[in-house]
């Protein structure tokens, strides 16, 4: 038997004290003004980064090398499982999602501590405080109720119980560090606005110093969603691609949060204006992350009983939140009557535009947040068990959505301080014109018949390209040519803004022109739906390596073209018997074709379940530009020209 | 008051109410929008209403699961180990169906005392309960008991 879970287990301890110095050592500094101290905070985080990610490597050796004695690695692997699935296993279950979390954690401020040599060094001290202070309080929750190197000894198991076969996925590999990347990532824009907060730095410097990191944080939390949305669609078996499940919602709160904090620090960078407020929505962003990560892992969310059922990790994860959110927001009462937004704004003006931007989004994270929680409520006040449906949070998110996206147009082309009604209507009179028409047009397109619901999202959809793309031309002086010399960060406005609108059509479509259908077929029998023809050609079996299954051939024509055929499998895990369906998509812009196997029926027929879904693809293609122009954001040359002149001034 | 203040007390004032508003018009949706739970004697008691749409929840009762030879339609039986409804679902049922399994099924109560299924829910996992479902199956339980004391005096 190794010794690795115990190297794993000190290599914890050690990013403990690391973190528990990287507090303790650049306050003692910022106390005694001595910069040698505060200098100590970049070496401890990256020391604690370092035996971090030796911790994780410990538990993926363990998985790889099937130690069974280690209860984490018993309960979540299996020999037969394969290798790639034996490391996505690490963030399979709650202790090394855990693990992840602080992985990751730690790499970013570790990131901190390389890439911002700028930085003043009591600044960079006081994130690092900040983000050490967090850390602390995680790695003694992990270490204390959630250790995943604990031993079952003993008796050690022969064998192990496998791992969730719906997190044998591909999806499953990336989604949850992706997602992670994300919700800790936020971290640092909270470091960064506390740390300014604290130390009367609240201004353009930091706004810009601060604007990259959380753009990172963004970029990783919209692909994360994104990834989740997608995972879903194909793994669950039945096409949906969201749920307003609370374990979605958690991720999309404090996207819709982050969202409205990179806008807010735009009008701060550039304007100086709503400082405390962007600090209340970095607290904002980060503590709905944190409250997001640990609801969904204690097993809040599923019931209220589960909570009751470990409550030594409930009690826990409630007082760091308590901790967090409470100390947070005591620093901003105290801190923020002395912040000073200089500058005046008139009624119609981008801030204007960005303020109610922000509005909305807050408004729309509050209706999430009630509709999660509300359940939770009840059922701790005692009232009953209830649920709250997708169709109201449609009906909650989708208005405000409309009116967001409304708002983006003008908001785009607005001038800073003051600008008119009637300059903004000249801009855009024409483009709303040619919105409607093609927005009307859109539907008779598709079905032959009018469907206000989606005109009403097309135009929103349409709004946005073409007041977007109008500005662009507009910022270009109409020459194509400037187009790729604009500065990159207003690239990447225009391409994640294009994203919003590539989504939204995508919901817009799939929700009103996918048509689906359940039939039994037997051998040679055939179904019609929409414009397709499915043929159920054979079934048969599949031997995996740690699963058999039953499998249909299907295939499907248009006319008497055959335009696909599709494998769909009922699989049943060997190690825990489970039973899962595998859906098989035939994928295209425009339309995707999924075919499901149900369960079987009498006289050798199957239940099968067939979909066309329109524009599925639309959906997450939109998230990509949204990331790929967050990603273009940061390559912006005011980030680094920074760093370039601060160098230059330090010589 | 400095007109500066007043300013600031009335913005405050509006953004107070704004939000009050808009929570109050959420919450308000809530109590419209949501689904309650129902065990088997809740529905045997009259407490579902015909036509509201419900979460009913318990334990398939072994060997009543009866399918349809020539379509999807299937029937069974859920109970708490009190009471019994009859469930009718047309469709595929979800890869964890089983006669003895905790399952939660979304609906409306037909007159005749049969619940309509419009969605089955069983939980990806071989050993998970719904929580509702043993939250019944434990009332049902205490309730049992109780009714068995209190037959004795």
């Amino acid at each position: 038997m190794s010794m690795m879970a115990e190297y794993g287990q000190l290599a914890l301890i050690m990013a403990l004290m690391l973190a528990v110095l990287q507090w303790l050592v650049p306050m003692m500094g910022l106390r005694l003004k001595q910069e040698w101290l505060m200098a100590y905070a970049r070496p401890l985080a990256v020391g604690q980064a370092l035996f971090l990610l030796l911790s994780i490597l410990a538990l993926a050796w363990c998985f790889v090398q099937d130690d069974f004695s280690v209860s984490y690695v018993a309960h979540n692997s299996n020999t037969a499982l394969p290798v790639a699935y034996k490391i996505s296993a690490i963030w399979g279950a709650h202790e090394g999602s855990l693990l992840l979390w602080m992985v990751l954690f730690s790499l970013w401020s570790m990131a901190v501590a390389l890439f911002s040599r700028s930085l003043p060094i009591d600044m960079i001290a006081r994130v690092l405080v900040i983000l050490g202070l967090v850390a602390t309080g995680f790695l003694l929750f992990l270490l204390e109720t959630s250790n995943p190197f604990s031993r079952t000894l003993p008796s050690v198991p022969a064998e192990g119980a496998d791992l969730n076969p719906l997190l044998q996925d591909f999806g499953l590999i990336v989604h949850p560090p992706m997602l992670y990347m994300g919700y800790v990532g936020l971290s640092v824009a909270f470091a960064f606005a506390l740390a300014a907060l604290l130390g009367g730095r609240l201004d353009a410097a930091w706004a810009r110093w601060s604007r990259p990191w959380t753009t990172a944080a963004w970029v990783c939390l919209t692909l994360g969603i994104a990834l989740g949305s997608w995972w879903a669609y194909y793994e669950l078996g039945w096409g949906g691609w969201w749920f307003w499940d609370p374990v979605e919602n958690a991720s999309l709160m404090p996207w819709l949060v982050a969202t409205a904090l990179l806008h807010s620090l735009a009008v701060t960078e550039k304007r100086g204006l709503f400082k405390s407020w962007t600090v209340l929505l970095a607290i904002f962003a980060f503590s709905l992350s944190l409250l997001g990560t640990f609801l969904v892992r204690s097993g809040v969310l599923t019931s209220v009983h589960a909570f009751a059922s470990d409550p030594e990790r409930g009690v826990f994860i409630l007082v760091l939140l308590g901790l967090c959110v409470g100390g947070s927001l005591l620093v901003y009462a105290f801190k923020a009557p002395t912040v000073r937004s200089v500058g005046r704004y008139e009624w119609v003006s981008r801030e204007s535009f960005l303020l109610v931007n922000n509005l909305l989004l807050i408004v729309a994270a509050l209706a999430v947040l009630l509709g999660t929680l509300y359940p939770l409520i009840i059922d701790f006040a005692g009232l009953g068990k209830i649920s709250v449906g997708p169709s109201w949070f449609n009906s909650m998110f989708v208005p405000i959505m409309v009116v967001l996206a409304l708002m983006l147009g003008p908001g785009v082309m607005a001038y800073w301080k003051a600008d008119t009604f009637k300059r903004l209507g000249g801009q855009t009179v024409l483009v709303a014109a040619l919105v409607v028409l093609v927005a009307v047009a859109v539907p008779f397109v598709m079905d032959g018949q009018f469907n206000w619901q989606v005109a009403l999202g097309m135009a929103v959809a349409l709004w946005i390209v073409g007041a977007t793309l109008a500005d662009l031309w507009q910022k270009s002086r109409k020459q194509f040519g400037r187009v790729l010399k604009l500065n990159r960060s207003y690239q990447g406005m225009v391409l994640a803004h294009l994203g919003v609108a590539i989504s939204i059509i995508g919901v817009v479509m799939v929700s009103h022109y996918s048509v689906e259908k359940t039939v039994r077929m037997a051998q040679g029998d055939e179904a019609v739906l929409g414009d397709y023809r499915f043929v159920l050609n054979k079934l048969g079996h599949i031997e995996g390596p740690n699963y058999i299954s039953d499998a249909a051939e299907i295939s499907i024509y248009q006319g008497e073209n055959r335009v696909a055929v599709l494998n769909p499998e009922k699989r049943r895990y060997n190690a825990s018997g489970s039973i899962m369906t595998e859906a098989d998509i035939a994928k295209s812009l425009w339309r995707d074709l999924y075919v499901s196997m149900g369960e079987p029926l009498p006289n050798n027929a199957w239940g099968i379940r067939l979909q066309v879904k329109a524009f599925m693809r639309w959906v997450w293609l939109g998230a990509i530009f949204m990331a790929v122009g967050g990603f273009l954001a940061i390559l912006d040359k005011r980030y680094r020209a920074k760093v370039a002149r601060s160098k230059e001034a330090t010589l | 008051m400095h007109p500066k203040r007043k300013k600031r007390l009335l913005l405050i004032l509006f953004l107070v109410a704004m939000v009050g508003t808009a929570v109050g018009l959420l919450m308000y949706s809530l109590s419209q929008n949501i689904n309650l739970f129902m065990s088997p004697s809740q529905i045997a008691n009259g407490e579902v209403r015909v036509g509201d749409t419900v979460r009913a929840g318990g334990l398939v009762e072994p060997g009543s699961v009866e399918r349809g030879q020539e379509d999807l339609k299937v029937r069974f039986v859920i109970t708490d180990g009190a009471a019994e409804v009859t469930v009718e679902y047309d469709g595929i049922l979800p890869d964890l169906f089983r006669e003895g399994q905790g399952i939660v099924a979304l609906g409306q109560l037909r007159e005749d005392g049969v619940f309509v299924a419009s969605q089955v829910l069983a939980k990806h996992d071989e050993n998970y309960m719904p929580p509702e479902v043993q939250d019944a199956l434990d009332k049902a339980h205490k309730k049992g008991k109780a009714d068995l004391e209190s037959a004795r005096y």
